[in-house]
């Protein structure tokens, strides 16, 4: 037996390495909190990064307003305002979410159109308007947090405004991967080492000082993710007229740890709930995490491993999974009655499996719960219980005294599901 | 033989008079774990388990008083990393926290500082290990288990139960069983364990659960075929009918370079010599397909 630990990670002595993990990590289904743009902007302010000025509107005539402004603007240098679709998906710009105007009829035609816009099925609610940049020159920059070696990440590139991860494929020496020290962050040098890898050339300083920034809001929000493209260098009207350059953050991503949204409650506020499914609401409530699927098999699970291997279990079994479902440890009747609620409010369930492996969770509770939910049941859908593990023997005695549909095996279990399923639907 | 916990295991249970450390400390006990202390601020001088654990303030007290060397966490997420701080101030050499829910942020720096003291941390948000016969750590059931001579490795829970249990079900006993923990910042990850494993002489096969998600497969992988060539490997992937996960926008994309699939960590483990199985209850079979004799 041994207490000592290897040698974590890849990382080099101090913490600074400046190559990516050799199998760097991210994805899974950990729960994240995206926020919109123009709010983590405000984010990036509060943390006194350079942000050019926007302000949000709902209404043409608000956009129109705010157009007004910006194009009075003596430092605007292009004459032009940008509005942006506030929507939680990637690609806005393709699907028209994001449009210049030159005047102010201009702009509040444009917000109309956008702010008629579904995009990837979510409705335009609200469009950021700002003055229209005039770019200089783009860059890439962000912090992440990198599973593989348990530390916080820069990766950055004088190559932004683009598709980023194809600048990784196509030319990886163009992107700059740089850890921070998990007990110091970001000292000084380190930002200048970053800043004069990615090469901001005169905008070294800015650089440096945005960088520490962006990690300075990571720590401040609990972010997981923290991302600037482009971070760009535009050029503005000086007081007097004459051009003035300086890097500035001209969109922004963060998303945030979900586990740490308690200690920050003003940001509980930035969730955007119309873009959360409401059946997503309802299951974070009962603390269930469910998320939607296309089949007709609905699945109860405890464990999220567990949950996967159900789905992937009936999907062998010649089924379709209609959700997973993870009712997560220690689950009581009341939580498992609401988690057979949402899988019944999916018309498409044709036949539920529950599949419980007790440990911290106790079958007998579970047991009740579903009894307890059949009875409230509206629509009479056919059920497949495994119960194993903690107290498996007290389920089993009450699920074969309600007449309950059992299984001893997880894969008899699938069949049975993906049997009556078919059943149904015939 | 065994990894992180077996004969010599002296556990100092902290959390021990809270509701989940009181009921899975007892069942610890019952499975034959020497817990020697419990710790809870403010109940040093009082005892646990029916007067069975003796209780301290501090860990240190614990460790000084009773010779403690491993700790076992049930903490709340909100004091967890104090906890593992704690433990490993206190020179306790493996710690596992069971605590979910604990930020992200806040265990990056208590990963480093438990490496720093040259302890171990297994955690958070595992479900700790067993060392069938020995000692079990955490809150995998007891009743699953059976002696023998396989290394059980996976970042779930209750997958773990289901893979352990169809092991014993085939007659086929384990040397320890861990489980490391689902969370993006853990102190002990699947290569780590296997590094443990190859160097355990009673640790004659393996079994690896992994998940879709991050590359830890993959690298725990590549170091299998290097080193555990000869030892026979079976593996389980979850997750290969999951919708795609979400994404940590571009950062995520440039950083994962497409690895994190099923498909892509079943590809590495085939490749590696892992026989990957597609229901957990295949595994005992496919150990025996790939010459384990145990």
């Amino acid at each position: 037996m041994s207490g000592r630990p290897q040698e974590p990670g890849s990382h080099a002595p101090g913490g600074y390495d400046r190559s990516p993990s050799k199998y760097p990590s991210a994805g899974g289904l950990a729960r994240r909190v995206k926020i919109h743009e123009a709010d983590a902007k405000s984010l990036l302010v509060a943390q006194g990064l350079p942000v050019p000025p926007w302000e949000v509107a709902r209404t043409p005539s608000q956009a129109r307003a705010a157009a007004v402004r910006f194009l009075g603007d003596p430092a605007n240098a292009t004459g032009k305002v940008v509005i942006k679709a506030q929507v939680l998906v990637g690609g806005r710009g393709k699907a028209g979410g994001v449009k210049l105007a030159a005047t102010a009829d201009e702009a509040e035609d444009v917000a109309a159109q956008i702010l008629a816009l579904e995009i990837k099925g979510l409705p335009v609610r609200r469009v950021l308007v700002g003055p229209a940049a005039e770019i200089v020159k783009e860059y890439y920059l962000s912090v992440v947090l990198d599973r593989a070696t348990r530390r916080l990440m820069f990766i950055g590139s004088a190559e932004g405004g683009v598709e980023i991860e194809q600048v990784a494929v196509d030319n990886p020496d163009a992107i700059v991967y740089q850890h921070t020290d998990p007990l110091l962050g970001m000292p000084d040098f380190a930002a200048r080492d970053l800043a004069f890898s990615i090469g901001f050339g005169g905008h070294w300083k800015a650089g440096a000082a945005i960088a520490k920034g962006l990690l300075r809001t990571m720590l401040a929000y609990d972010a997981d993710l923290v991302e600037i493209n482009p971070l760009a260098v535009i050029r503005e009207h000086g007081a007097d007229g004459t051009p003035v350059e300086r890097l500035v953050c001209l969109d922004a991503k963060i998303t945030l740890d979900d586990s740490a949204l308690t200690r920050h409650p003003q940001l509980e506020e930035l969730r955007d709930l119309d873009a959360e499914d409401p059946t997503d609401i309802e299951a974070r409530r009962y603390d269930l995490t469910f998320i939607k699927l296309d089949g007709d098999i609905g699945c109860m699970v405890n464990g999220a491993g567990l949950a996967m291997t159900t789905m992937d279990l009936v999907k062998r079994a010649g089924g379709e999974p209609a959700n997973f479902l993870d009712i997560g440890g220690g689950a009581k009747a009341d939580r498992v009655a609401a988690a057979m609620r949402l899988i019944l409010e999916d018309p498409n369930v044709k036949a539920i499996l529950v599949n419980i492996f007790g440990g911290i969770t106790r079958g007998d509770e579970v047991a009740r719960g579903l009894i307890e939910a059949r009875a409230q049941q509206v629509r009479d859908v056919p059920m497949v219980v495994r119960i194993v593990g903690t107290n498996a023997a007290e389920a089993a005695e009450l699920l074969e005294a309600a007449q309950f549909v059992t299984a001893a095996s997880l894969d008899e279990a699938a069949a049975k599901a993906v049997a009556a399923a078919k059943g149904a639907a015939a | 033989m065994s990894i992180l916990i077996g004969r010599d295991t002296r556990l100092v249970v902290q959390g021990i008079t809270g509701r989940e450390g009181e009921f899975h400390s007892r069942a610890m006990l019952e499975y034959g774990t020497p817990i020697v202390a419990g710790m809870t601020p403010g109940k040093g001088g009082q005892t646990a388990l029916d007067g069975r654990v003796p209780v301290f303030d501090t860990v240190i007290e614990a460790v000084r008083q009773t010779g403690a060397n491993t700790s076992c966490i049930f903490v709340p997420a909100g004091g967890a990393p104090d906890a593992v701080l704690e433990a490993a101030d206190a020179g306790i050499a493996t710690i596992f926290c069971i605590t979910e829910g604990i930020p992200a942020l806040d265990m990056v720096p208590v990963v480093e500082v438990v490496r720093r003291a040259g302890a171990r941390l297994i955690g958070p948000n595992c479900p700790g290990a067993t060392s069938p016969g020995r000692a079990k750590v955490g809150i995998i059931p007891g009743s699953i288990h059976r002696e023998g001579r396989v290394g059980v490795v996976s970042r779930s829970g209750t997958l773990t139960y289901e893979a352990v249990q169809a092991m014993t079900d085939a007659g086929l006993g384990q040397s320890t069983c861990v489980g490391i923990g689902g969370d993006p910042v853990i102190g002990t990850q699947f290569l780590d364990v296997l590094q443990l494993f190859a160097a355990d002489p009673e640790t004659e096969a393996l079994v690896l659960i992994g998940e879709i998600g991050g590359a830890a497969e993959e690298e725990a992988a590549a170091w299998a075929a290097e080193h555990m060539a000869d030892v026979p490997k079976v593996a389980f992937i979850a997750g290969r009918t999951a919708p795609e996960g979400k994404r940590m926008g571009h950062a995520g994309a440039i950083i994962s370079g497409g690895r994190g699939t099923a498909a892509s960590k079943v590809t590495a483990l085939e490749a590696a010599g892992f026989r990957v199985a597609s229901s957990p209850t295949d595994l005992p079979a496919l150990l025996r397909e790939a010459g384990y004799r145990g």
